[in-house]
């Protein structure tokens, strides 16, 4: 499973920016050292909410954090309302990510909205170790759009879908799958999980999957779901997990 | 020295603190974080004859102060427990544990705590009795004087270790119902289990928590579950877990002014899965701010 245990730390908000209407971008300094593969997660605590939040890691290194979030809900919008230099408490190494080790030379990643975040720092590391990976960015229209460019300067190719064709590809991102590809990784919303799966069968992948949390950490069983391998909890066993254990209705 | 031992039924415990069912799994999460050999024992995650999966999803919703969760008694099952988790937490907890057990059949329970009773691990067996009831319009036992009496002269008749009936708060009068349980032949009595809460969302205009309702627990509960504690010493002469609310080392001296020989901690390692380290860290400094050198001498203080 993970390797380093999780953290909990008190983390300083160094940037804070809107990337979109309502997607923001958020940089905190802290102590990093719990993260170990990209697609973890960590847990925020909010002044005034009794549940900690989860967030998927966008990026990291030896000193900072960066979060990409979507405000849609009361404790995401009091984080919008936070200032630079203010802190958070956070929990961080949390989950089981994605295996870079498992990509093959041309992987794809395909994300849909704030699915996108944490295939960044995947993306990093394919590049690092010589892959060519594709990025397949879904969004609904045009002025949603983020981190298209950000993928485009580590040297990834991206393509760019909306459903309503006013950017890129008009349609869903399983409209512009490449002819091959040796993996494919995945965050979105499940109805694009569950048409990515129907389409890309034949090759290996892994998905991340969103679920409520109750802990963030595998102890109260909240998050659990059924799997062809019995009862796993996202939190813990997961986000990220082989496409193929999933149940897919299809 | 502050003297932090308390004896539970014959078991001596090092200290009072006993991470609540459910909020603990079976161990390990935690063993990943620090030395769990430091809490007085640990309850693990209630147990059912067969095993059981989660109900529907979303399970949560809070308040400031609390949370909401309906997870339902989600399991492996006794038999699982026996073969696989028991053997696996004996590698990292070397004193005697807390066994939960649920059952929605006077038979059930029985059964269950017949199968863990040879299990030399366990060392206090806790008989959850809020689940609801399958023959008896699935109202839950512990809301009945007759239905605690029932499973716990059930589990009596087939355990040897102490059986502690742990109590559900919905009820009008939490008394008749301890005393059933003590009658029963119950050698200790643990609560308060969660309170039946509910959200509704304003913008769909329904409950937030696909069932409906939820066990509420967390800091709000805890003026409830002191009151109960203090009821409940009052009227049966048995050694009570208290929990309810617990988050700080204060709050475990006063469950114990109120009728606490244990205490148990629930909801506060989910916030913070560190809670119970910090409140043993803490204990000393508050017992000698309020000069106390024995936490034996405090139970029941403030009758
Ligand atoms: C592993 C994981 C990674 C995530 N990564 C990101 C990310 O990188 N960027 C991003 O914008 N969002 C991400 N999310 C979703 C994010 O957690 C929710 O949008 C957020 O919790 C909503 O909180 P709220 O208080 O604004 O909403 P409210 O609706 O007011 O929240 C009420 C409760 O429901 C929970 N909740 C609501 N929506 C979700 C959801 N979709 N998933 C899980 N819990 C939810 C909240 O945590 C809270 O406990 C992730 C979720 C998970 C499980
Ligand atoms: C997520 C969760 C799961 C729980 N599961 C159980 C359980 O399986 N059996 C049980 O007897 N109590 C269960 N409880 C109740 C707790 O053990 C405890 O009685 C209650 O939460 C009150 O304590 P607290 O306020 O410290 O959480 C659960 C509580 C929570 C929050
Ligand atoms: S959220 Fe608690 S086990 Fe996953």
């Amino acid at each position: 499973m993970c390797g380093a245990s999780m953290k909990q730390g008190i983390y300083t908000i160094v940037e804070h920016k809107a990337l979109t209407k309502d997607v923001y971008r958020m940089v905190l300094a802290g102590d990093t050292s719990a993260m170990t593969m990209p697609g973890q997660f960590v847990e925020i605590s909010l002044p005034g909410f009794f549940l900690r939040r989860p967030i998927s890691v966008c990026d990291y290194d030896e000193k900072t954090i960066t979060l990409i979030y979507k405000v849609v809900g009361q404790g995401t919008d009091a984080m919008a309302k936070m200032k630079e230099g203010e802190t958070m408490d956070m929990l961080t190494g949390l989950g089981h990510g994605f295996g870079v080790e498992k990509s093959g030379d041309t992987p794809l990643l395909v994300g849909g909205g704030v699915g996108v975040p944490p295939l960044f720092n995947l993306a990093k590391k394919l590049i690092a170790a010589g892959k060519k990976p594709t990025v397949i960015l879904g969004f609904n229209r045009a002025e949603e759009i983020f981190y298209a460019r950000e993928f485009e300067e580590l040297g990834a190719s991206v393509i760019v879908t909306t459903v309503d064709g006013s950017e890129g590809v008009k349609g869903f991102v399983t409209d512009a799958l490449p002819p091959l590809f040796s993996f494919v990784y995945s965050c979105g919303p499940m109805p694009m999980l569950r048409a990515l799966y129907r389409a890309a069968q034949g090759t290996a992948g892994e998905f991340s999957l969103e679920e409520r949390m109750g802990c963030g950490f595998g102890a109260c069983m909240g998050c659990s779901i059924m799997t062809k391998e019995g009862s796993r909890r996202v939190c813990k066993d997961g986000p990220v997990f082989d496409k193929e254990v999933l149940e897919w209705q299809i | 020295m502050a003297d932090l031992k308390v004896t539970l039924s014959g078991l001596e415990l090092d200290n009072p603190l006993i991470p609540a069912s459910g909020t603990f799994g079976y161990g390990y999460e935690f063993a990943e974080l620090y030395d769990i050999n430091m809490l007085g024992s640990f309850s693990f995650k209630g147990t059912t004859l067969e095993p059981r999966f989660g109900s529907p999803t979303p399970r949560f919703a809070e308040t400031p102060s609390c949370r909401i969760n309906a997870v339902r008694m989600q399991n492996p099952g006794i038999d699982r427990v026996i073969s696989e988790e028991l053997p696996r937490l004996k590698k990292v907890f070397h004193k005697k544990v807390v066994a939960n057990i649920g059952g929605f059949s006077v038979e059930e329970y029985a059964e269950c705590c017949a199968r863990i009773d040879k299990e030399e691990q366990v060392g206090i067996i806790e008989v959850n009795v809020s689940c609801p009831n399958v023959h008896n319009g699935c109202m839950s036992f512990g809301t009945d004087p007759l239905g605690v009496s029932a499973v716990t002269k059930a589990v009596k008749a087939v355990t040897t270790k102490p059986v502690y009936v742990k109590l559900s708060p919905n009820v009008t009068d939490i008394v008749p119902i301890a005393a059933a349980a003590a009658e029963a032949g119950a050698d200790g009595i643990s609560l308060i289990n969660t309170l039946l809460g509910m959200r509704i969302d304003l913008r769909t205009r329904k409950p937030v928590i696909a069932n409906r309702m939820g066990g509420f627990s967390g800091s709000a509960i805890l003026p409830v579950a002191l009151r109960m504690v203090y009821q409940v010493y009052e009227a049966v002469k048995l050694p009570i877990i208290g929990m309810g609310g617990v988050t700080s080392a204060r709050d475990v001296v006063e469950m114990m002014l109120a009728g606490a020989t244990a205490v148990e901690i629930g909801a506060a390692n989910l916030v913070d899965p560190w809670a119970c380290p910090k409140i043993l860290a803490d204990l000393p400094r508050v017992m000698e701010q309020y000069g106390i050198t024995s936490l034996k001498d405090i139970i029941g203080g403030a009758h």
